[in-house]
């Protein structure tokens, strides 16, 4: 049988009736290439029609060989310490004003991919990562050592912030064009190049953005794209011993392994951005209507597909019977918002995979079997399309899965509380801490709380807005360093102490 | 009436730019360009000719009320921190946008105007204004406060907060160069302000009014009058309801600006003033290229540059080669019409600068120094002045102690390090100098003992945006440029938040 011809590039018709031209192949050196097996594929579905959208090549251990030759060489020659910094920084800015340009076109091809309203890829998902771009563009030439005066009068003593290398950064697929700014912005603006390795069930938007990386001007090599699984060319990046970072977000499960590839490998710099079972606590004194909404959005949003998701809801005694019929009667007009993704008013898709609705879905049947009440939702759906509704469980007991393990879908546990002592046991009681939500209108409460809580992130009246200047990451299993803010920058540079005698 | 200024740069025999311009000469208040409130009108010279090409509406103090109302208004409505810092910073990279857009008009109107060369006025005056503006764009969202751990039972944070209206006068040495770094941390603050350009050099400031209403700051936000120094700019300085002036220019008038604060509402003063910078060649030095920077030190910029270096000390075991060389280097520096393009130095910006710089060859030679070189005015018309060099002088020489602001160095021999120091810090200013010398050690203990804000070790003249500039002792108070400019936008407001204290 003949080998089946692979190619590179592969034309889309949208739903909206919009043609585009996806890469489809491995981006090496400012080009895409085919796999140095282009045999090895594998497919991306489409979560509405569940019908595979294309092949894309499938990067192997040696694609991934190539890949850091090329970002070594590039960072050893055009990147780093050879590019200055204001150079860097215009690069970033005219990447920013490229993905404002097709905004909708990127929008409507993520959404294809993932699921996601195209609304709120366009208008969330996009904008925010053009300001994440423009944020760390205007980073570059502000990134400033220290000279420290010791106690050797004839010693000129200074740091270096220099950045790390070859850092290669795996992304999720529940905010694919969000998660590749996250990770690219701070680490180019740092002057490290990038090897990322987008989810294999949402690699087109990514691949897509290697066009603009082109056309905005970034030299070959910087910025390296490899479409594969993670055993395979996550797994490669992990213990490759010429990369000097890696950046992971996802499970905590795979997080532990990255974790320990790069121990037995390299002992490379490794941040990780991981799962959460993060919890809401609404105080009696808190506006329940304003709570009540933002609790909703705060697990719902995204289908739950969130690591910040605030999947356990905790009210207090007094007003729980109050809160929860709020939480139902929000769920329910969010339910009926959830449908095609390309229509205007669609607040929810489909989950991302058959997989993550199997996995999704077998939660909500524990829950039921352990003896939860499914107050909304609860049920399986109808039809083509990895769907879901919002489900929302009450009569929750500590032990059961549904409270002890991340669901990553649009399903919540409601508990109860006495007393905040009890509150913050009960938020507190997990292995994970990437954030948490307090509601309350007592300002002594909200800072004895939000002291108490350990998570990386508290809301304060308040659930899953973030700002590209602000820090986020976890705790405790929820990950190790942070994004965002002055403090990524941090995060992919590495610091020289020079100590210069001059005596 | 407001004037329309109109040139066609066609006229310009030498000039590679043939475009035109025209652009009303209002004062820009409130976002409109009028008439000044006593109708009157300031002559624009051209220095190359002596000729009068254009008026410009003139701002009394009148006019200065009118501006602050303006921008009290636009402070308290739509601007400060009311108005995001990324969006401040999208304003700000628009505007360093139609600067670069517009470079060749920029720097011809530059040239016209002040008398620089219009390919210096191109390569380094608008490209560098552009680049600090874009610069400061990228610092709006990254100016952080502190939190502050105090005990128990506090919560402690400093808030950066914009003064509100501030007031700035720039010189008429690097026009628009000093409007980007007054403009621009201004601005990135969250601040409103009141600019009054050099009555010599109203035009690029005008011509940056334009782009500041076509990138769409709002009406109020940014004023900018033309006007005298003892109307407009005393109206500035004294104005009840100015919460902050930044002035650069000479001592003189800095001193009248401070005086002018004290009397009025204690307003927050910064000062850029004059210098008389010492430039220090050891023997041991790379003779030829301490020789190049040592000329660009004093000569660029017609040496109307506050950090000059205008006392350039060599010591004695490489005088003799060191004369020689600079001599002839110096001679073959190319004085000419501005617009010429190999045409190095053009004319002195004005009749009274001319005046004065000759005053002060005059009274070298009157007390005894030698004029080794030039000493004349350079051709028939206009404001030229020869590259001079004196030597022969003593330290209490007039051209020794004061600035000159003129193409004019003295150049003095010295024993060795004990001598030079002592040497080098005897002025009342102290705001640039410079060591050239092949052991590092050396000129870092030198760099370290010398009494100056900007200190260059084997090069001169070369400042960057991300660097912080400013005076030691009466060269002035508080930092331009870098981070550091920030702090002097910024009033800083730390809030006690009491949780459990209780009396």
């Amino acid at each position: 049988m003949a080998p089946e011809t692979s190619s590179i590039f592969h034309d889309l018709q949208l739903p909206s009736g919009r043609r585009v031209q996806v890469p489809t192949g491995l981006f090496i050196d400012n080009t895409f290439h085919l796999a140095v097996e282009p045999s090895e594929t594998f497919e991306t579905i489409n979560p509405v029609t569940e019908a595979p959208i294309c092949s894309v090549q499938l990067a192997s251990e040696k694609d991934v060989d190539i890949a850091v030759e090329s970002s070594r060489k590039a960072f050893e020659t055009v990147w780093g310490v050879h590019a200055k910094p204001t150079w860097r920084g215009q690069l970033l800015l005219r990447l920013a004003d490229l993905m404002e340009r097709d905004a909708q076109s990127l929008a409507e091809l993520e959404s294809l991919d993932n699921g996601k309203p195209v609304s709120a890829a366009r208008d969330f998902d996009i904008a925010e990562s053009i300001a994440c771009l423009r944020y760390y563009g205007g980073w570059t030439d502000k990134i400033a050592g220290q000279t420290i005066p010791t106690d050797d009068l004839n010693k000129l003593a200074y740091t270096l912030h220099e950045p790390i290398g070859v850092c290669a950064q795996i992304i999720p697929w529940n905010y694919p064009i969000q998660m590749w700014a996250w990770k690219t912005a701070p680490a180019l603006a740092a002057g490290c190049t990038v090897i990322m390795k987008p989810s294999e069930l949402t690699p087109l938007t990514a691949l897509k953005l290697c066009e603009l990386i082109v056309e905005a001007g970034f030299p070959p090599g910087v910025l390296n794209c490899l479409p594969s699984t993670g055993p395979i060319g996550g797994a490669a990046l992990s213990r490759h011993m010429d990369v000097d970072k890696i950046a992971f977000t996802g499970s905590t499960a795979t997080g532990r392994k990255i974790l320990q590839e790069a121990a037995q490998s390299n002992l490379k710099k490794v941040t990780l951005e991981l799962g959460g079972k993060s919890p809401h606590l609404i105080f009696a004194s808190a506006d329940l209507d304003k709570a009540a909404e933002q609790a909703v959005l705060g697990i719902m949003f995204n289908m739950g597909q969130d690591c910040c998701a605030g999947s356990r809801i905790y009210a207090e005694a007094s007003i729980y019977d109050e809160f929860i019929e709020k939480v139902a009667a929000r769920a329910k007009e969010f339910s009926a918002k959830v449908g095609d993704p390309f229509a205007d008013d669609t607040q929810g898709g489909p989950l991302v995979s058959a997989g993550q609705r199997d996995k999704v879905w077998g939660y909500i049947q524990s829950g039921i079997n352990e003896g939860a009440k499914a107050m909304v939702g609860g049920k399986g759906w109808d039809g083509k399309g990895f769907y879901l509704l919002p489900t929302v469980f009450t009569d929750i007991k500590p032990g059961m899965k549904i409270v002890k393990e991340e669901i990553f879908g649009p399903v919540v546990a409601i508990g109860k509380f006495e007393t905040e002592k009890e509150a913050i046991e009960l938020a507190n009681a997990t292995t994970y801490g990437l954030a948490a939500g307090i509601q309350s209108n007592d300002h002594r409460q909200i800072h004895r709380v939000t002291s108490a809580l350990k998570a990386g992130t508290v809301w304060v009246n308040q659930y899953g807005i973030l700002h590209n200047n602000v820090p986020f990451g976890g705790y405790k299993q929820s990950g190790i360093g942070r994004e965002l803010g002055s403090y990524a920058i941090s995060e992919y540079t590495n610091v020289k102490a020079v100590h210069w005698n001059f005596s | 009436m407001v004037n329309t200024f109109e040139y066609d740069f066609s006229q310009q025999q030498n000039s590679v730019w043939k475009g035109k311009t025209s652009f009303s000469t209002g004062l820009y208040i409130d976002g409109k360009f009028v008439d000044g409130a006593e109708g009157k009108t300031i002559d624009v010279t051209n220095p190359a000719d002596g000729k009068v090409f254009a008026k410009v509406s003139e701002a009394t103090a009148k006019d200065v009320d009118l501006a602050v109302q303006a921008a009290h208004k636009a402070f308290k409505t739509v601007w400060g921190l009311r108005f995001p810092g990324s969006q401040r910073g999208k304003l700000l990279m628009k505007l360093a946008d139609l600067m670069e857009q517009n470079a060749d008009e920029l720097a011809a109107l530059e040239s016209l105007d002040n008398g620089k060369a219009f390919a210096t006025a191109k390569g380094f005056d608008v490209q560098q204004a552009a680049e600090t503006i874009r610069y400061y764009g990228g610092w709006c969202d990254k100016h952080h406060g502190k939190t502050i751990e105090v005990d128990e039972h506090k919560l402690a944070y400093t808030r950066n907060e914009p003064f509100g209206v501030v007031g700035q006068i720039i010189p008429w040495n690097f026009p628009l160069l000093m409007f980007a770094w007054k403009l621009g941390p201004a601005l990135a603050t969250g601040n409103c302000i009141i600019l009054k350009p050099s009555e010599f050099t109203p035009l690029t400031a005008i011509r940056m009014a334009h782009m500041i209403q076509e990138a769409g700051f709002p009406p109020g936000v940014v004023n900018i009058l033309t006007g005298y120094g003892a109307t407009a700019g005393s109206a500035i300085s004294s104005h009840m309801m100015i919460d902050k002036v930044a002035f650069t220019g000479s001592t003189l008038v800095g001193r009248t600006v401070l005086k002018a604060a004290a009397d009025s509402n204690l307003k927050n003063v910064t000062l850029e003033l004059g210098g008389k910078s010492p430039n220090i060649i050891f023997d041991d030095a790379d003779l030829e290229q301490a020789i190049k920077w040592s000329a660009f030190g004093i000569y660029f910029n017609h040496g109307q540059c506050c950090c000059a270096g205008s006392r350039v000390y060599v010591q004695e075991g490489v005088y003799d080669t060191f004369m020689q060389k600079f001599t002839e280097h110096v001679r073959a520096l190319k004085v000419g019409d501005p617009f010429h393009p190999e045409t190095f130095q053009g004319p002195q910006v004005s009749k009274v600068q001319f005046d004065r710089i000759m005053g002060y060859i005059q009274k070298g030679k009157d007390e005894g120094a030698t004029v080794h070189l030039g000493g004349e005015q350079h051709g028939e018309e206009g404001y030229y002045i020869q590259p001079t060099i004196f030597t022969d002088a003593k330290p209490g020489m007039t051209i020794v102690k004061d600035e000159i602001f003129g193409p004019v160095v003295v150049v003095i021999k010295f024993k060795d390090e004990a001598d030079i120091i002592e040497m080098a810090n005897d002025s009342m200013y102290g705001l640039a100098a410079a060591v050239f010398s092949r052991d590092i050690s050396r000129a870092l203990k030198t760099a370290h003992d010398l009494g100056a804000g900007t200190v260059w070790v084997n090069q001169y003249n070369k400042l960057h945006y991300q660097v912080p500039f400013g005076g030691y002792k009466q060269s002035g108070i508080g930092r331009e440029l870098g981070e550091y400019a920030l702090a002097n936008y910024t009033n800083v407001k730390a809030v006690h938040v009491n949780l459990t204290a209780e009396l």
